[in-house]
């Protein structure tokens, strides 16, 4: 007779705790097989305007770190994914119905993207910014910074690459945010939490709401606290409504993205999320 | 008022203006010390905490921590009763070592004082000297929103009942909207009001409240200003807004009374008052005080801390000197 | 009883575990030198240390060597990615380990504890975490695309932050994929040895990083031997001198970054106190061993009285004494022969007519030690206005306008720092705008981050270390300095010029291009 199992309850992550959807509901998440997994939380407007205030409330003090310790708290948060492959790769072959050495291709790569973007906290300012020669006695610096909350519906056709490559991008310049993950393939997204809650990143700066893109997307594209809304994994959605409704307050909108790979590693994926800030300072010896 | 103020401010303010003491010429006079770096003086204080006291400095260090501290209460549900027990333990600070030493002071609302004064009995000073003193906080404390003829009422009552010291703050609204003629004749009623019957002058102790004045040049020109107007000691804080004390705040205010004293042979004293709760962040404060303004100024007439909670945990310390182990709560008296 | 006679607070060495005697790391293993060996001490109490091996050049060809088939058979065909992996490994074993590595520094370097623990450590695992995040980003530097490493290069690091040195060299150029030999300086070899018994940790491959240590004949043959492809040295500018001409007329590329004599110049609307701060540190930290040292003060001539008596004043607060000591502010001088130097320029110095003071301190009777002394009436004629004394002396003069300020600052052969102290914005920015040095502070001083480039004008050097100006010295690119695009050079022999590798990818998952073994155009129509 096999050990029987302590299966875990899947809860949302808003301002560093785990809570339950405030409406009490679930959704069943099923195996590639059609087997029950679990019932993961879904999450209601509510929940997400109270992932937005958790948001909102965290910006100063990620975009108040330096850089220096931005990279180092990224970079802890790939070291204890990398301790924990096994839980990942695990909960992907179940969920997606892949082989193990897919999934574990699949983790690999989502760590390796993590580590990649880790590495760009202390450097992004190096590329993007720079010293303008004005004509004019003047100093003058342009710098990019980070843009504020942002909204994010992550590519819902895997777990765990998709998510990593829509949510890290947007802390390395500084910025909090509010991700909808894969409907179907939430678990690793809660896992990622996991994650989250045990490394250093201050409680806020990630919130993970797991349930119906097309239920959350609307208020998060309305939300006028979100200052950018990245749609990469709205494909599926009536995307063009989501545009008009961030259009009200004149949201930064990243469009939805098909393809193998939509959240693909790029730089820009970190630039869309600043805004450049230029100064100028007088010069004068006399 | 001005007048008044010219009588009684320092002789060395009236040199230092060289002119009649007016909003103007205050504020030529104030703008013109020069600037704080933030960043610099940060790091000067982080680099001052940084120091390793241990063994005998150590021992040393805690008790001058104990004989310099303003045991304090004050909250709106302060009884006679609380009154008490605070000075009890202000003298008797470690039931099960008697031969602590007592703190300087107990710093209570000004209408404590008679209960504070009878509590301490035998052991309150005698004309401010030798024993623990009692100090009042006075002047509408915290806010210092109320009329003139009210603050000096609050300072005349709590003096004579029997204050030693006056804990006054000063008007951070005339302040900050740059009426340093208003904020330096107030300070100079207030000495005037803690004149007592016989001459002598309770000890007037300047709350600049830091946390509001927000800038570290503000905090130099009030430290200027209030030492000008003849304060005794000048105050960090009241400990009811936050940010309170800080390391950087006080060395600041350290190196104004180092200046003054360097200019005039004058010597005021310093007060970090607020969030000080461990013996370590202590031990910094006399390090800093040390090493910038020098060693003499580690006495009670020129220093003191404003804390409640951060006795006991000097007690802890000094447990641990003596028995070589880790103490706990329950090995220390609550108040 | 005086509180400030602050009982000893010793710092315990018991964290230390060190070996009696060290060879080279060579092929990722420590192997015995073929030369007589020494002994490297303590300079705060001439105690013996360690043993230490002495590379001759023979034992230099093995090293250069196994760099070499370190780059052709594993760097160079390595992901970037993975690079920059190993590079995270070595900074986090560098902070598992950092109070074994101040310690040990402290001891063989004789700089307080609170400096190795609080500056240098910290800022030696900081450049290896910032240059293993460049490793799979090297087309993003803006030098180009496809930037492509050198090869194997030299390195050769002084002796006033040894590991800090070694930072500087080996991150940016394992970053940019090339493998390297370096020689520690001969008086503080101790934690590059304790470094090697990192790599191991992190299992770096064999001959990606070796190291030989040894005097200036281990410096010389490593700089001369025609296997490597690219120079690092940080010394003298006299040694950087012969560098310059050993390596004339070859292919190998090289950066220097030499002695200075750098300007402090403090504005009568300074900061008064942070300034003295400013000034203190800018002398008296690391005792002076400071290429960047703020060495002249140029006070504005209307507050020079007072800021020379706060100056003394807070002078009178340093403590010298054993490094180990967690209160000492200075420590020791780091051999005989510089504390030589020191005293003749200091004697010099009260020769030429300026008036000399130092604090009462009370120096131990062993060891190497000398008073933070300043020298006031200095004349832009003295010797101690002029040479670089690399100790805890200062020399003053005064200025009237900033003109005159910049003048003065500017008044060398050496570029490579200054400091400004004013409240004003614009004048600090002019002022930054007209100095002729390669790293200005505005009231701060030596501050040091692996995102700010670093390096001299004139003969303070030439080539930046950090930033991504950092990397341009370890990659071969159209804009490498010392050769242009073949438009415009005369043809260059073909083995002369780098060996051509695989394009670095930017990802991970994409595939390695085939080598080529012609020069390649890169996207921007120069030639490599």
């Amino acid at each position: 007779m096999s050990r029987l199992t302590v299966p875990k309850t899947y809860k949302l992550y808003i301002g560093g705790k785990f809570p339950r959807s405030e409406s009490g509901r679930t959704y069943e998440v099923r195996a590639a097989d059609g087997g029950f997994l679990a019932n993961a939380a879904k999450a209601s407007r509510k929940d997400a305007r109270d992932a937005v205030v958790a948001a909102r409330a965290a910006v100063s003090g990620w975009s108040g770190a330096t850089a220096y310790n931005r990279g180092q708290v990224l970079y802890r948060i790939a070291e204890l994914l990398e301790g924990r492959r096994a839980q990942f790769i695990d909960e992907i072959v179940q969920v997606e119905g892949v082989s193990p050495a897919e999934a574990t291709a699949q983790v690999d790569q989502a760590i390796d993207r993590w580590v990649w973007y880790a590495g760009w906290a202390d450097k992004y300012q190096q590329v993007t910014g720079n010293a303008n020669p004005v004509s004019g006695p003047y100093f003058n610096l342009s710098v990019a910074e980070p843009t504020g909350v942002v909204a994010v519906i992550a590519p819902q056709e895997n777990s765990l690459i998709g998510l990593v490559g829509v949510v890290a991008p947007a802390l390395v310049a500084g910025n909090t945010v509010v991700v909808v993950a894969s409907e179907a393939a939430p678990l690793s997204a809660i896992s990622l939490a996991e994650v989250l809650a045990t490394s250093d990143v201050p409680g806020g700066v990630v919130n993970i709401l797991t349930g119906s893109p097309a239920e959350m997307a609307p208020w998060l594209a309305g939300h006028a606290d979100v200052n950018a809304i990245d749609l990469t994994g709205a494909t599926e959605l009536d995307w063009v409504d989501l545009e008009i409704a961030a259009a009200e307050t004149l949201k930064r909108v990243l469009r939805p993205a098909g393809g193998v790979d939509a959240a693909a590693p790029a730089l820009e994926r970190i630039t869309w999320l600043t805004e450049t800030k230029t100064v100028w300072h007088t010069k004068a010896l006399i | 008022m001005h007048d008044a103020g010219k009588e009684l401010a320092r002789p060395t303010a009236l040199e230092m203006l060289d002119g009649p003491i007016t909003d103007a010429s205050l504020r030529r006079y104030l703008d013109g010390i020069p600037g704080v770096d933030a960043v610099g003086l940060e790091q000067r204080a982080a680099d001052l905490g940084s120091r390793s006291i241990k063994t005998t400095s150590k021992a040393w260090a805690l008790d001058t921590i104990i004989r310099l501290i303003d045991l304090t209460t004050l909250e709106g549900a302060d009884t006679p009763g609380k009154v008490r027990s605070l000075s009890a333990k202000a003298v008797t600070p470690d039931a099960s070592d008697r031969s602590t030493p007592q703190v300087a002071a107990v710093c209570v609302y000004g209408d404590m004082v008679p209960y504070a004064v009878e509590a301490l009995g035998a052991h309150h000073s005698v004309g401010g000297e030798g024993g623990i003193n009692v100090a009042a906080v006075a002047t509408a404390f915290p806010s210092g929103r109320a009329s003139l003829a009210v603050k000096l009422a609050d300072t005349a009552d709590a003096v004579d009942t029997g204050a030693d010291e006056i804990d006054m703050v000063i008007d951070r609204g005339a302040f900050l909207s740059g009426r340093y003629g208003q904020v330096y004749d107030e300070i100079v009623a207030v000495k005037e009001a803690c004149r007592r019957s016989d001459g002598s002058y309770a000890h007037l102790k300047v709350i600049l409240e830091t946390g509001e004045l927000n800038t570290y040049d503000n905090v130099r020109r009030a430290s200027w200003l209030s030492i000008l107007a003849g304060g005794d000691f000048i105050k960090t804080s009241t400990g009811k807004v936050s940010p309170a004390a800080t390391l950087p705040v006080t060395l600041l205010m350290l190196q104004v009374v180092r200046d003054w004293h360097l200019l005039t042979g004058e010597k005021v004293g310093v007060k970090p008052a607020g969030g000080i709760r461990s013996s370590k962040d202590a031990i910094k404060y006399l390090v800093t005080v040390a090493e910038t303004v020098g060693e003499e100024w580690l006495q009670p007439h020129l220093f003191r801390f404003g804390a409640s909670s951060l006795l006991n945990d000097v007690l802890l310390q000094r447990q641990k000197l003596t028995t070589g182990q880790y103490s706990g709560a329950d090995y220390v008296t609550i108040d | 009883m005086s509180f400030l006679d602050y009982a000893p607070a010793p710092e315990s060495t018991s964290v230390l575990n060190l070996k009696k005697q060290y060879g080279l790391f060579i092929n990722g293993e420590f192997v015995d030198g073929r030369g007589d060996g020494f002994a490297t001490i303590s300079p705060a109490t001439e105690k013996h240390i360690a043993q230490i091996a002495t590379a001759t050049d023979a034992d230099v060809d093995d090293a250069v060597r196994a760099a070499r088939r370190a780059y052709d058979t594993v760097w160079s065909t390595m992901s970037g990615s993975d690079r920059g992996k190993y590079l995270f490994r070595i900074a986090r074993l560098v902070q598992e380990r950092a109070r074994e590595l101040a310690v040990a520094e402290s001891l063989d370097n004789g700089k307080p504890i609170k400096e190795s623990r609080d500056v240098d450590v910290p800022l030696v695992a900081a450049w290896f975490f910032y240059y293993a995040g460049w490793a799979d980003k090297l087309d993003h530097a803006g030098l180009g695309a496809n930037p492509r490493s050198l090869g194997v290069a030299g390195q050769v690091i002084p002796w006033n932050f040894p590991l800090l040195m070694l930072a500087w060299k080996i991150a940016p150029a394992l970053a940019a994929g090339n493998t390297v030999v370096l020689k520690p300086a001969e008086t503080t070899p101790l934690t590059a040895l304790i470094f090697a018994e990192i790599l191991q940790q992190a299992e770096l491959p064999a001959g990606v990083v070796n190291i030989v240590t040894g005097a200036g004949a281990t410096g010389r043959a490593l700089v001369a031997h025609p296997g490597i492809d690219k120079v690092a040295f940080t010394g003298s500018t006299a040694v950087g001198r012969e560098i310059a001409r050993t390596i004339a007329g070859t292919s190998k590329r090289v950066t220097l970054e030499l002695g200075g004599k750098a300007a402090n110049i403090v504005f009568d609307d300074a900061p008064i106190d942070e300034a003295v701060e400013g000034i203190v540190n800018g002398i008296f930290f690391n005792q002076g061993h400071v290429c960047c040292a703020g060495s002249r003060l140029l006070v504005q001539e209307s507050i020079h009285d007072e800021v020379i008596e706060r100056l003394k004043r807070r002078m009178a607060t340093l403590r010298v004494g054993d490094p180990l000591d967690k209160n000492t502010d200075v420590g020791a001088i780091n051999s005989r022969e510089q504390l030589d130097r020191i005293r003749a320029l200091s004697d010099q110095g009260e020769a030429e007519g300026a008036e000399r003071w130092s604090p009462d301190c009370e120096l131990p009777t062993d060891g190497f030690w000398f008073k933070p002394t300043i020298f006031t009436g200095v004349s832009t004629s003295d010797t101690i206005a002029r040479e670089e004394i690399f100790g805890p002396v200062l020399s003053v003069l005064t200025f009237r306008t900033p003109a005159e300020a910049i003048a003065k600052a500017n008044n060398t052969p050496y570029g490579l720092s200054a400091g400004i102290w004013s409240d004003k914005g614009s004048r600090i920015l002019a002022v930054a705008d007209k100095l002729r040095a390669g790293v200005i502070w505005a009231n701060t001083f030596n501050k040091f981050d692996p995102s700010s480039p670093f390096g001299g004008y004139k003969e303070s050097g030439y080539g930046r270390e950090g930033g991504k100006h950092g990397l341009g010295a370890y990659l071969a690119t159209a804009a490498s300095g010392t050769s242009l695009p073949s438009s415009i050079a005369p043809s260059v022999p073909a083995e002369l010029t780098a060996p051509a590798e695989p394009a670095t990818p930017a990802e991970p998952t994409a595939a390695v291009q085939a080598p080529t073994t012609e020069t390649t155009t890169a996207p921007n129509g120069a030639a490599e």
